[in-house]
């Protein structure tokens, strides 16, 4: 199942877009949607230019793998936003879009006279959608930020990391404040986009990536909001409020796997027991017999019978430990199918790396090869997050060089 | 009030738990008419968060689940029998009214019920369907089962997250399920766009794996490029800064219990301004090349000026001269005493029919024309019948009686 050509839901919709760090997912994600976004940089190219890693680990304006990632399937333009002639061939271009992306420290196109409110007041129809730190006026909008210190002011990183609590909670890793801001981006033009079809006006949004951080930690949020309670990490775990017990074992070949919730119902111990068998495993699991008794019980174990009645928690525990002993003793991959195929949900900790090369995402056309035809080669890249036939996501073609697409520039009036 | 910005979509809903149910939300939060089929015999637990904690207080059951609430605001709730024929007939008329179907079953379970998509397009010619599920339903995996851990897990995103030689410290909740509801939203809504240009339905095969690949980051291109894999000695090591490379940036240790401070020096301007700060004179930090080369030394001189310092004090200095740096908040820092996040209104209080009055997340947008409204708590099992079976379809109150006494509704 690989994308097809046909034009994405948003062809023919028109986004100028302002080179930034955070913001430039939101560009990749429309773009893939089939926007033609036209990203516009300094002359010389936007700084996020010389972001690691680069082409063959050398430096250079075409070479930074950061930019191809963030600006694939995006046009390319240079402006200098500090040059009044510039400036007005930007309020030109953004004459000519639906939509203005961008992610500028508050106050600073205000200054330039290229804010929202000068551009839209004679464009009403225009969607301007502004990804900040803080949001464009609250009491933080002032302060530096970066992916690391949204993470760690919005909550993530307060949930994130180990058991032992000497060590630093934990940053996720791959810039996924910037990304969380960029996915409510996204959202935001396409809601205003269905608004615009009914009404014709267009509007300004004010995309805030500490409170998009802030709304997406699950438990961490609802657990203070309803009982005014405190989760804790916990290694590889949902940080919990009450300490939960372990998820992950190291397979064979030195790969993590997540063993899932252990098992209750009847049907799934006696799998457990029967893969134990296949595996020749029986014999040395010596809680095989509690596994016996489980997959002969009418009812399903539950969970508040488990350290209540003594069988239940023997039961409970051998599920658990069978399941963990059989991770440990086959492959991560054979452990993965094995079990799923079982029907039992676990998954195996992949490497970005390992996802492009297995078979269940190679088949669905995730990995996506995209022509660089100035290098004479092409290279994978990461591909589309849903398949929407009559409307593909698909990467268009690789990012732009430096001010490759100035033409449009010269079409303005 | 409602918000009127999505007013004019009604989506035939049957998402659940998170990685769904998160999607219709931000269109509810925006006035798009949700309504959400609930089974009647079961009490709608085929989202277990109906019933789960966290709780308001003592009671318990399918109307206290913490989650299901915060999950729900703002939808309508409808209960169908879907083993009767009638509650059938009654999920086909709602269907015909839709703009879009949405679920996250697994794979197959709406096609069992009787609703895969070609009986859905025999129903509504122009139907959007929109299905969500672990692996998408194309694919080896496609029965497969997951949950957020697990889709994270096989997405390669808890790998990306941790220190060398540690197991992966990986995500300390379901994120994939909060950006499995929010790509699912901008499946249904690239949809609908697509809908209201052509007049064409489709089935957006939707996969929690996928969406949690595409936000891996530039790390995917440094391997299928330069050939590095990011399972290698050292690495992860996800508190540091590979891409772009800057030193310091890290989490330290703070004063008090379990506190910590986030900083780095994007370029050496910053860490000038760091070291006069915290007194550090070692000429090896000059540049990056030397930050990068003696990172563990430099992160010892660092924790040495932070960790007898209050974690916001020390942020409040370092921003003062124009270095990124933040407390690692707690829930009660972030929830109740961060300045901006009350202006923003991000934890407004809805009203739910059992619990009362609740503070929920908020939306982390505002529009300057039309704002998303949260003010509906989550539906009761069953409180939107007659509103949806009587007011849209146009069943009488004697009709939804016979209805409901005979396990219909």
């Amino acid at each position: 199942m690989v994308g097809n050509d046909l034009p994405g839901a948003l062809s023919g919709i028109r986004v100028v877009e302002l080179a930034g760090e955070a913001s430039a997912f939101a560009g990749q994600m429309l773009a893939g949607m089939g926007a033609e976004v036209i990203v516009v940089e300094p002359p010389g190219g936007h700084h996020t230019r010389s972001f690691e890693p680069f082409l063959g680990d050398e430096p250079g304006p075409g070479r930074s793998l950061w930019w191809w990632h963030y600006n694939s399937s995006k046009l390319g333009v240079t402006l200098d936003l500090e040059d009044e002639a510039d400036q007005s061939r930007f309020r030109s271009l953004a004459d000519t879009a639906d939509v203005v992306l961008e992610s500028e420290r508050p106050g600073r196109l205000a200054d330039l006279g290229i804010d929202h409110d000068v551009l839209r007041a004679e464009h009403t129809e225009l969607i301007w959608v502004s990804l900040t730190p803080f949001g464009r006026t609250g009491p933080r909008s002032q302060e530096e930020s970066i992916d690391l210190t949204v993470l760690a002011a919005g909550g993530p990183a307060w949930s994130c990391g180990y058991d032992d609590h000497a060590i630093p909670p934990q940053r996720g890793g791959g810039n996924q404040g910037y990304h969380t801001g960029s996915v409510f981006a996204v959202l935001s033009v396409q809601t205003a986009l269905l608004v615009r079809e009914q009404t014709g006006q267009g509007q300004f949004v004010d995309v805030n990536m500490h409170a998009a951080v802030n709304v997406t930690t699950e438990f961490a949020s609802a657990e203070w909001l309803v009982a005014g309670q405190e989760v804790q990490r916990q290694t590889g775990r949902h940080a919990a409020v009450h300490p939960t017990t372990f998820v992950r074992a190291l397979a064979t070949d030195g790969i993590d796997v997540h063993t899932g919730f252990p098992p209750t119902k009847s049907k799934d111990f006696a799998v457990v027991l029967d893969w134990l068998t296949d595996l020749g495993l029986r014999d040395q699991f010596e809680e095989a017999f509690f596994l016996e008794i489980g997959a002969e019980r009418e009812e399903p174990l539950h969970l508040s019978m488990v350290g209540q009645d003594a069988e239940a928690t023997a039961i409970f525990g051998a599920g658990r430990d069978a399941v963990r002993f059989i991770a440990e003793n086959v492959t991560a991959y054979d452990f993965f199918i094995g079990a799923q195929d079982r029907g039992l949900a676990v998954g195996i900790i992949y490497s970005p790396e390992e996802v492009l090369a297995d078979p269940h995402f190679k088949e669905r056309g995730f990995p996506v090869e995209v022509e660089h035809e100035d290098l004479g080669r092409s290279f994978t890249y990461l591909g589309a997050p849903y398949i929407a036939p009559k409307s593909p996501f698909r990467i268009r073609h690789r990012a732009p060089h430096v001010g490759e697409h100035n033409q449009i520039l010269e079409t303005l009036t | 009030m409602k918000s009127e910005a999505l007013s004019h979509i009604r989506i035939c809903d049957f998402t659940g738990q998170l990685a769904g149910a998160g999607a219709t939300r931000w269109m509810a939060a925006f006035g798009a008419e949700i309504i959400r089929i609930e089974d009647p015999v079961r009490l709608g637990k085929w989202d277990v968060l109906r019933g789960t904690s966290p709780f308001v207080d003592e009671r318990r059951g399918h109307e206290f689940g913490g989650c299901f609430n915060n999950h729900n605001v703002e939808k309508l709730g409808v209960t169908l029998n879907l083993r009767t024929d009638r509650g059938k007939e009654l999920l086909t008329e709602i269907i015909a009214v839709s703009d879009a179907v949405t679920e996250n079953f697994a794979a197959g379970v709406l096609e069992r019920l009787g609703f895969g998509y070609q009986r859905l397009k025999e129903i509504k010619p122009d139907i959007l369907y929109v299905s969500n599920c672990g692996f998408g339903h194309v694919g080896p995996y496609r029965k497969y089962k997951t949950w957020g851990p697990i889709v994270q897990a096989c997405c390669g995103l808890t790998f990306t997250s941790g220190l060398p030689d540690m197991p992966s410290a990986g995500w300390g909740y379901s994120y994939m399920d909060h950006h499995g509801g929010n790509f699912m939203a901008m499946a249904i809504m690239a949809g609908l766009i697509h809908r209201s240009r052509t007049g064409e339905g489709q089935w957006i095969d939707m996969s929690c794996t996928d969406a949690g690949a595409t936000m891996l980051g530039p790390v995917a291109l440094d391997h299928t490029v330069n050939g590095r894999p990011l399972r290698r000695d050292g690495m992860p090591y996800s508190n540091r800064s590979q891409f772009p490379a800057m030193a310091p940036h890290g989490i330290y240790e703070a004063d008090g219990h379990d506190a910590w401070l986030a900083l780095a020096a994007r370029d050496d301007h910053d860490w000038q301004a760091i070291a006069e700060l915290m007194d550090i004179d070692d000429s090896r930090f000059d540049d990056l090349a030397g930050r990068l080369a003696h990172e563990d030394e430099l992160d010892d001189s660092v924790r040495a000026w932070t960790s007898g310092r209050d974690r916001f004090k020390a942020a409040a200095e370092l921003q003062a001269l124009g270095v990124a740096a933040a407390g690692v908040a707690k829930p009660v820092d972030r929830i109740d005493n961060d300045p901006n996040t009350e202006a923003w209104g991000l934890w407004p209080t809805v009203t739910h029919g059992e619990m009362g009055r609740v503070r929920v997340d908020g939306i982390p947008v505002h529009f300057s024309e039309t704002d998303w409204v949260l003010e509906r708590g989550g539906p009761l099992l069953g409180q939107h019948n007659r509103q949806i079976l009587g007011g849209l379809l146009g069943y009488s109150d004697a009709e939804l009686t016979d209805l409901a006494s005979e396990g219909v509704i």
